[in-house]
């Protein structure tokens, strides 16, 4: 059949294209009220009541509060959000009470004419001050999470090595600004709670709307509507609004719609965690690392929602792709007054990685060593051992990625004739005497490296405890000769392509043409829990659950067919004649060799990684420090491409993402509060700012995985961009930043101080 | 204020306040919610529609400008049953991911194509500048507007 390796026409493709795919603010229910929040104006403070204003006419207007809630906290990883603020307010626009009415007026007029009264209390707003124990906001001492990762004697190992480095880097907020907004549509019935929205997780929704109103599992229903983009900003927080639009439906007795503004939605919903990463190194003078200790902090905001994980995932990669003989990770994340941070493409590791790749440009710069051969003198390999003791059995394409991406970009020709070095005046010349008009040399062109992994599936025994499902049905419909299937998962198209590659995946298996295949709306009444829409796990982890699905269903009616002869359908008909629609569901096996120790975070904290070579040329204009990114080259190792033009696709979105981090994209708070939360200030890359993309599929197969040994690589592309651009505005300038964003301020500054 | 307009080929008539925003209109009383609202001020392009052929914000224009002219949107790209060469190619070629923001740039793009039918990349990007891609990385939707760009030349030789 081949279907596996082929880019066949995207099955969602033609209902995106003619406007017909219905999104959750495409919906609507006769009666249907809209419902909006009121929220905190302050990061901290004590709510002593919500004031209704006596000259407004509440008629037809419903109101919920703390009051209103069942079980007053959203079911997250820990219990401590409440689902409506009802003493303490810990962050800027925390929700405090709900507004539903009949039409959009109506219910702006109704949430002016209410008024939170809050006595302000001293805020933590950051991390220094939320370690100082300023205020105690969480716990007793402010932290949300601790890991520790060691491996040899990192210590005495550094003190030991002839060339000793150190560094601190940081990274900063990122918004996930998918195009469309949080929404969810929520009604009540006599058969329960029922939620249509968009969203990523629908077993995540489902655990906390059976948290807080106190229902079993089948009274609870979550639909998955077309959703618009998620990269995490619709994993852990569509469970809030769920919450928040069935509170408003069950008070009103009507359907309530919540669809956030875009204003409201960068303000309230999660964002990347910023983080603060010190780095020391031991190596020789050939550049062969030996030790490194690392200490990484992370502003997990005001909540914990997903961050010890988000942390987690950090530390687990915070060595990058490297060898080294002794390891010491120390991981702390604490809490302040800032909104949430949660889920965001890459979960924890674009901020280690930004530290480690600038941390071994650092080292070669100390050394005069070409920055991609140093790294490709220690780079990982099969039969080396991670800091957690994982052994490397298999998959590991890194030094193939680099191959490729040095090839495809040029790089050593560039390395000589761009950048300061080569050019006929230092860059720091040219800068000191600027030049009136603006003459072509006075910008600055270079080239710039990164390495990276991404860990593949949940983290350590994760998926052991999940135990993710997935079912394929087999059944004859009325109108069709031959019989239909049927795939249904929890796992949701969010864009990344789920609908077409699982369909691929299962008519392969099947030997039948993809036309035969559907894809169940994902819905908790009707869909078996197959685990979240995160981790890069949908096509490893739940594609390989559904290719085995798949195969026992083959597997049954070929033995039908040896046994009472005629085709292969002949023999699926005699199947669904006997047992109605022919059921097959897979539970995740975690494979027997892996294993891993959650108490001393050691063994194998993934089932695999994809590993990347990221390559950036950039031109910086001197006098305006605006970076042009010219081209771009991104090598990955994706185990087996199953749709090699959506896997292209995913790798140049995520890696423009990653650049977007580092060029264009900046969160500013003043009080807690986010000053540019509306799209003519938060900026995102353009088709104008976006490079062209040369993208190379690295295949080095994971035994296990789907379709002949596909890897997860949704999350790897946001890891190697931020870096390897700021290698190249390094190599363009001699500017050299430890920090992010790299704004044309961030460079003019930078260079100014002389750093 | 009752007003008239063509919309996707048919005549439209309705009442409405003259500030109600196209997009509105488009999305409520006709029913048209393939044009989407990503920000309501006019950056992300996502409700992109043509008036008189000429990309707009739809929701930055309101219902009081429209009247007496021509508005296309998303849905009157497709003839009957069958998917433009444009609406196609961004099937086949990868140029829509979550799809939200796929009317508003099918609708650019479409007025690029009937201005000037065989653009270079540098057009390409320009004539889409207005309208943000959060997924694709917009690779895979210049490809999908010149593969578009080629198929129609193909068809309509000279």
């Amino acid at each position: 059949m081949a279907l596996v390796g082929r880019s066949v026409p995207r099955a969602d493709g033609p209902a995106k294209v003619a406007g017909t795919a219905r999104y959750v603010d495409d919906l609507t229910r006769p009666g249907v009220l809209l419902g909006a929040t009121l929220r905190s104006p302050v990061a901290r403070g004590r709510l002593r009541g919500i004031r209704r204003d006596p000259s407004f006419d509440w008629t037809g207007v419903t109101v919920v509060t703390a009051e209103d809630v069942p079980v007053n906290v959203v079911a997250l990883i820990e219990e401590d959000q409440p689902v409506l603020a009802s003493d303490e307010v810990r962050h800027a626009y925390e929700p405090i009470a709900l507004v539903a009415a009949e039409d959009p007026v109506r219910l702006a007029r109704a949430l002016r004419a209410l008024t939170p009264e809050i006595d302000p209390l001293p805020p933590v707003l950051t991390v220094a001050d939320a370690l100082q124990r300023k205020a105690q906001i969480h716990g007793p001492d402010n932290v949300f999470a601790t890991y520790r990762i060691s491996k040899g004697d990192a210590a005495k190992a550094i003190a030991e090595s002839a060339v000793r480095l150190s560094g601190t880097y940081r990274t900063h907020h990122q918004e996930q600004l998918y195009i469309e907004p949080q929404g969810m549509l929520a009604f009540w019935d006599a058969s329960g709670a029922h939620l249509v929205g968009s969203l990523q997780c629908p077993f995540y929704v489902h655990k906390g709307v059976k948290r807080t109103f106190s229902l079993d599992d089948a009274h609870v229903d979550v639909t998955q509507a077309v959703t618009g983009g998620g990269f995490g900003g619709k994993e852990e927080y569509p469970t809030l609004l769920a919450l928040h639009a069935l509170l408003l439906a069950k008070k009103s007795g009507r359907p309530v719609k919540m669809i956030y503004d875009r204003q409201e939605d960068i303000e309230a919903t999660t964002k990347r965690h910023p983080s603060e990463v010190t780095i020391s190194s031991g190596c020789d003078r050939e550049g062969n690392l030996s030790a490194v200790s690392i200490r990484i902090v992370m502003d997990g905001g005001a909540y914990v929602t997903l961050t010890p994980v988000v942390l987690s995932r950090g530390a687990l990669h915070a060595a990058g792709a490297y060898r080294w003989e002794h390891v010491s990770i120390e991981a702390i994340a604490v809490a302040t007054n800032t909104p949430p941070n949660g889920a965001f493409r890459g979960f924890g590791a674009p901020q280690t990685i930004w530290a480690i790749e600038r941390h071994l440009d650092r080292i070669a710069r100390e050394l005069s060593a070409d920055p991609l051969a140093l790294r490709e003198k220690n780079l990982l390999r099969v039969g080396d051992t991670t800091p957690t003791g994982q052994f490397l059995k298999e998959s590991v394409g890194v030094q193939r990625c680099v191959e490729e991406a040095r090839k495809a970009s040029g790089w050593e020709r560039k390395r000589e004739t761009l950048g300061q070095a080569a050019a006929a005046r230092p860059v720091s010349a040219i800068l000191r005497r600027p030049a009136p008009g603006g003459s072509a040399s006075r910008k600055a062109r270079g080239i710039g490296a990164s390495v990276f992994l991404h860990g593949a599936g949940f983290t350590g025994s994760g998926e052991r405890k999940l135990k993710g499902r997935v079912a394929i049905d087999m059944f004859q419909l009325l109108t069709e000769k031959k019989p239909r299937f049927r795939i249904r998962t929890a796992s949701t198209d969010i864009g990344q392509g789920t609908e077409t590659v699982f369909r691929q995946i299962a008519a392969e298996a099947l030997w039948v043409s993809m036309d035969r295949v559907d894809f169940a709306t994902p819905s908790t009444a009707t869909v078996p829990d197959s685990g979240p829409t995160v981790a890069s796990r949908t096509v490893m982890i739940v594609g390989s659950i559904l290719e085995h699905a798949a195969r026992d269903l083959f597997a049954r009616i070929e033995q039908n067919r040896q046994k009472q002869g005629g085709s292969f359908d002949d023999a699926a008909r005699r199947l669904i004649a006997h047992e109605g629609t022919v059921i097959s569901e897979k539970t995740y096996e975690t494979p027997a060799d892996f294993v891993w120790d959650d108490a001393t975070y050691r063994g194998d904290a993934y089932p695999v990684f994809g590993w990347g070579c990221d390559i950036a040329e950039v031109e910086v204009d001197l006098d305006t420090f605006e970076t042009t990114v010219i081209g771009f080259w991104a090598a990955q190792d994706v185990g087996k491409a199953i749709h090699p033009l959506m896997c292209k696709g995913q790798i140049e979105g995520g890696t423009l993402q990653a650049i977007g981090w580092a060029l264009n994209e900046k969160v500013v708070l003043k009080d807690g509060k986010i000053l540019n939360a509306r799209m003519t200030n938060y900026i995102v890359p353009t088709s104008i700012d976006a490079p062209r993309f040369t993208t190379v599929l690295v295949e080095d197969p994971y035994s296990r995985g789907p379709g002949g040994g596909a890897k997860g690589i949704g999350e790897l592309p946001m890891d190697g961009g931020a870096p390897a651009i700021a290698a190249a505005i390094e190599h363009a300038t001699g500017i050299v930043r430890d920090d992010l964003p790299l704004l044309p301020e961030d460079l003019f500054v930078a260079w100014k101080t002389g750093r | 204020m009752r007003m008239s307009f063509v919309v996707n080929g048919r005549s439209r008539t309705l009442d409405a306040p003259p500030l109600t925003r196209l997009l509105d209109i488009l999305r409520g009383p006709l029913g048209l919610t393939g044009t989407k609202e990503g920000c309501g001020e006019g950056e992300c392009g996502s409700c992109t529609v043509l008036l008189d052929g000429v990309p707009v914000n739809a929701c930055l224009v309101v219902a009081g400008q429209c009247d007496g002219r021509t508005v296309l949107t998303v849905e009157g790209l497709a003839s009957k049953d069958t998917l433009s060469d444009l609406q196609e190619a961004f099937v086949k070629e990868g140029g829509a991911q979550c799809g939200i923001c796929t009317p508003g740039i099918l609708m650019a793009a479409h007025a690029l194509l009937a201005a000037n039918p065989q653009p270079g990349e540098g057009e390409i990007r320009e004539s889409i500048a207005g309208n943000i891609c959060r997924c694709t990385g917009y690779q895979r939707i210049v490809e999908s507007i010149r593969q578009a760009a080629k198929e129609q030349a193909a068809r309509e030789p000279g």
